[in-house]
């Protein structure tokens, strides 16, 4: 493990931007960037927010005459859209694009990322992506409503909606956005690899820089296979080649198909899709880590694990995709190996979890508005893990596939969950991008409404799988299968999902209101070590360290180290001579 | 020392998610099949999943409870624990191979079905599901979707000796008997499909250009609902079907009563050329992804046999006559008046005037008696209105 003697970024000069739009709208700053992806996800997170309310007034009052407007064609689209925009245009754009982009220069100790043009060129052509996505609702037909998984042949025959346009500007977006990730991507490994300051080796990282970095190594490997399946899914659409379509009759008429495989498709999806999950659920186990340790006032237990089980996690979720294809009607013999692997990536994943939790033992827990939603994630991430465990092991798969207790798993564990550590990041890291507390008894009332209501509505979710309730569902009518309790738990998860839908509005209003009149915060108000609390201005300003660049002497955790006159030492405090 | 309410929190959503699961109404139902192994691995699951969440749950509570913030306090300085680590791998492995190998061993029982299983396909399309067995010899006929057409609904290929004795069910009603294995095999003519019965637990996705199946041993005696699990469009959730298990005699009885492909083709009716005309163009305007026009009721929308004439009830109450000016309404603004008893997932289609009259003369024709129709067409609304228990394969020749 050498140093790095002089670090990369410390000889190569910044050009600071003259004018406003320079430095605020065309900025090359990581910050604002961080900033401009974070505000865009979260503006087209509120659009799938609010998606989902009407998915689920539909599911719990079917008839009512408030909701008569909303045709199943409009449930297929909403369902579609609102999967899509969490899972990608939310989730990995502000995972990766926002923390990634604050916290990987700033952690790291360098003073911008190595490319920030192309950095810049990313946060507008995942605007564009946006775009071009928000558009579906403007041309004829309607976005398209063949469900987040876009499978074909359904996707693109008549059956659907949204078959004429929606479904290539639902393509277009994806393909425009994955070029936008790879040159984020490309941005983050570099910097990480090249421009990290003197003296902060690998194993001296912050685990959510760890997250981040592994993170973006299955994204620059998986979203190439999303990129092509787009692309060959536009020329069967367009061009009538048959990659993924075999001969079919559709609604009467025969199609000009034949010989294509619709499997194809599925492999390819779930090749970048699963990934994706470790995409999106990586950098929320940094970022746990991270404020876990930092709120405990306790090292995190057993570091070198976590980070071995980072990179065990992220290698392993690269063959276990069939998994979500148990019932697709692949070979059967895949289901032993696929299986197998499945349950495997969750010992390193349990460990994690183990860790968290061994890092509150004896530890000098204060309790913050980041803690808390920390916590909420260990809790709401182990439903989510353990019920993986379930759908994981195969057969137990056949029964419980395309029913709501997969709806209520992944929702737990890569929605709820990464969105509880979005959160608790932006709390943690707040003061830092602003230089003003966010408002602590806000954040408390908005924390007890979302913890509490995401676990009224995933929790008894996973019920209404056993009995068999099927998912994508616009009514679900007079079944055997579907029992009046069933009905009234859907009109309670409903209410809890309004309830947890509006409370964001004190999230938001904390947000900006903060932003103005929030208290004035210090440098390091959590008494964090990690570097981006080292920055000798509060907020950072454009190059983030003065001259020189900081020097890292030790790891990130060094909390309640035995001797010492504080209960923690930053990064760049030198270690003592040993006696 | 202050409260910490998230550990209160903690301790309480703990607790009451194990309340929840134990009184909760929500747990499979009474399995109707041979696969109790599936629900012993989910039980198994259940008790070693269920422990680790308690424990975990209810440490995160307590510590939290008790290593609260006290100023001055430092935190126990322990980065690693070797011994404790290697502890945790090895008692979470064996907790993951207790719960895989029953899960394989289940899986390779699924995936073999046993010699003795007679086979059933399941064709399904956008959105109904018709059945085949394979008839006397004992072998389905060659099929594919590039046959398909009006006459030919399951694809058979012309001339194949092993087709002639297929029996073809052309209904969402499958009946099969009781205590035998039956492997399905599952085509499909368009999209992806998935053929589901809870109760029996096993399902698999019909993929057009492929074969799939599953097996299963039903051992009660039950009418079920099927209903289909992979998404497959706007009416998805109307592609319902029913499977009987009845005795060996009841289905040998009625599977006698079904006809084979060399029957419906020797039995195939001609048309006359503008009922023909207008069949095929209201086949190629996708009407009969919905409707039937033989009398048989499919949840997607009402059958066009009798459609001309009589009154509707629609879903507010009130009732129309079926005349022309309505049915042209029901074609050109689908989402104006909806028949009691269907949601509306029509679409707009575009038709020139005369297609248009070549579907109107085409469902005209459509009568169950013709001789009767004239002198009971004001009486037969009953008749006409969805009767969800129909389920027979062919027109139905006695009318009330």
């Amino acid at each position: 493990m050498a140093t790095v003697e002089v670090p990369y970024q410390e000889t190569v000069p910044l050009h600071h931007p003259k004018t406003w739009i320079g430095k605020y709208i065309f900025s090359q700053d990581h910050k604002i960037i961080a900033v401009q992806y974070g505000i865009t996800a979260m503006a087209v997170g509120l659009v799938a927010l609010i998606l989902s309310e009407f998915m689920r007034l539909q599911i719990a009052f079917p008839g009512w005459e408030f909701m008569n407007f909303f045709t199943a064609d409009h449930y297929y689209q909403a369902i579609t859209m609102h999967g899509m925009i969490m899972v990608i245009y939310l989730l990995t754009a502000f995972l990766l694009g926002a923390f990634g982009n604050f916290c990987v220069p700033l952690m790291c100790g360098a003073r911008d990322m190595v490319f920030p043009f192309v950095n810049m060129l990313s946060y507008w052509v995942y605007l564009l992506s946006v775009i071009i996505l928000m558009i579906s609702y403007f041309v004829p037909g309607g976005p398209t409503g063949a469900g987040w998984t876009l499978y074909p042949p359904q996707t693109i025959t008549p059956g659907t909606p949204g078959v004429d346009w929606g479904i290539a500007t639902m393509l277009i977006s994806l393909a425009v956005f994955i070029v936008a990730f790879t040159m984020g991507g490309l941005n983050y490994i570099t910097t990480i690899l090249q421009a990290r300051t003197r003296g902060l080796t690998l194993m001296r990282m912050p685990l959510t820089v760890w997250g981040i970095f592994i993170a973006t190594f299955l994204g620059l490997i998986a979203f190439p296979a999303l990129f092509v399946s787009a692309v060959m899914m536009l020329l069967d659409k367009f061009l009538k080649t048959s990659f993924f379509m075999p001969a079919i009759v559709s609604l009467g008429s025969k199609l000009e198909y034949s010989g294509g495989q619709p499997l194809l498709f599925q492999h390819l999806f779930w090749f970048f899709g699963h990934p994706e999950v470790y995409i999106v659920a990586l950098p929320a186990f940094g970022v746990i880590s991270d404020l876990i340790s930092v709120h405990a006032r306790k090292n995190i237990f057993g570091y070198r694990m976590m980070v071995w089980a980072i990179v065990a996690i992220g290698a392993l979720s690269l063959i276990v995709w069939a998994h979500h294809m148990y019932v697709a009607g692949m070979h059967p013999s895949f289901g032993f190996f696929f299986a197998t692997t499945t349950l495997i990536i969750a010992v390193p994943t349990a460990l994690k979890v183990y860790n968290w939790i061994l890092t509150l033992w004896r530890a000098n827990i204060r309790i913050t508005v980041p803690m808390l939603f920390a916590l909420a994630f260990v809790l709401t991430f182990i439903v989510g893990g353990i019920t993986g465990l379930f759908l994981g092991n195969v057969i137990i798969d056949i029964p419980l596939s395309d029913t709501y207790f997969v709806v209520a798993h992944f929702h737990m564990v890569m929605g709820v969950s990464p969105i509880l550590a979005i959160f608790g990041g932006i709390y943690h890291w707040y003061p830092k991008l602003t230089g003003r507390m966010l408002n602590d008894t806000i954040g408390r009332i908005h924390f007890y409404f979302t913890f509490i209501g995401t676990y009224a509505i995933y929790f008894p979710m996973h019920y209404l799988g056993f009995i068999g309730v099927p998912r994508r569902y616009y009514e679900t009518g007079i079944s055997e299968f579907y029992p009046v309790a069933a009905h009234n738990l859907n009109k309670f998860i409903t209410i809890a999902a309004l309830i947890v839908g509006v409370s964001q509005i004190l999230f938001i209003f904390n947000l900006v209101h903060s932003y103005f009149k929030g208290k004035k915060a210090p440098a390091n108000p959590w008494g964090a070590n990690s570097l981006e609390w080292c920055t000798p201005e509060t907020p950072p300003r454009h190059g983030n360290w003065e001259d020189r660049l900081p020097t890292v002497h030790r790891w990130a955790y060094d909390f309640g180290v035995p001797g010492e006159e504080k209960d923690h030492i930053p990064q760049t405090v030198p270690r003592r001579k040993a006696s | 020392m202050r409260i910490a309410y998230i550990a209160v929190i903690l301790f309480l959503v703990t607790v009451g998610s194990v309340v929840f699961n134990f009184t909760t109404p929500f747990h499979f139902d009474a399995i109707g099949s041979n696969w109790e192994l599936i629900d012993i691995t989910v039980y198994i699951t259940f008790i070693i999943c269920g422990a680790a969440f308690v424990v975990l749950g209810l440490l995160m509570a307590w510590w939290v409870y008790k290593f609260q913030y006290q100023e001055g306090k430092f935190a126990e300085y322990e980065p690693e624990n070797a011994t404790l680590e290697s502890q945790l791998t090895i008692v979470t492995t064996i907790g993951v191979v207790v719960m895989l190998a029953p899960g394989l061993v289940a899986w390779n029982d699924y995936i073999n079905p046993p010699s003795d299983a007679y086979e059933l396909e399941v064709y399904s399309k956008q959105w109904n599901w018709m059945y085949r067995f394979p008839g006397a010899d004992g072998i389905f006929g060659a099929a594919h979707n590039k046959y398909v057409d009006l006459d030919n609904p399951f694809g058979m290929k012309p001339g194949d000796k092993y087709g002639e004795d297929d029996i073809l069910i052309v209904d969402k009603t499958v009946k099969i008997p009781v205590d035998r294995p039956v492997k399905v095999l599952l085509r499909s003519q368009d999209v992806l499909h998935d053929f589901w019965v809870p109760a029996i637990r096993a399902k698999m996705d019909a993929v057009p250009g492929m074969v799939t199946y599953f097996w299963f041993e039903p051992i009660v005696e039950r009418v079920y609902e099927v209903l289909c699990a992979e998404l497959c469009g706007r009416n998805h959730f109307n592609m319902r079907g029913e499977m009987h298990v009845v005795s060996m005699n009841e289905y040998s009885t009625w599977l006698n009563d079904q006809v084979t492909w060399a029957g419906l083709q020797a039995g195939a009716v001609p048309l006359s050329p503008e009922a023909a005309l207008g069949r095929d163009i209201a086949n190629e305007a996708g009407c009969f992804a919905c409707h039937s026009d033989d009398g048989r009721a499919l949840d997607t929308g009402p059958t066009w046999l009798d459609i001309w004439g009589g009154t509707v009830e629609l879903d507010d109450g009130t009732t129309r006559v079926r005349d022309e000016a309505y049915i042209v309404k029901s074609i050109l603004d689908p989402h104006a008046e909806i028949v009691l008893g269907y949601t509306t997932t029509m679409t707009t289609v575009e038709l020139t005037e005369e297609e248009l009259q070549s579907i109107l003369d085409y469902m005209k024709s459509l009568k169950s008696e013709p001789a009767k129709q004239e002198t009971t067409e004001e009486n037969d609304s009953e008749s006409t209105a969805p009767a969800p228990e129909v389920d027979s394969t062919t027109i139905p020749d006695e009318e009330p």
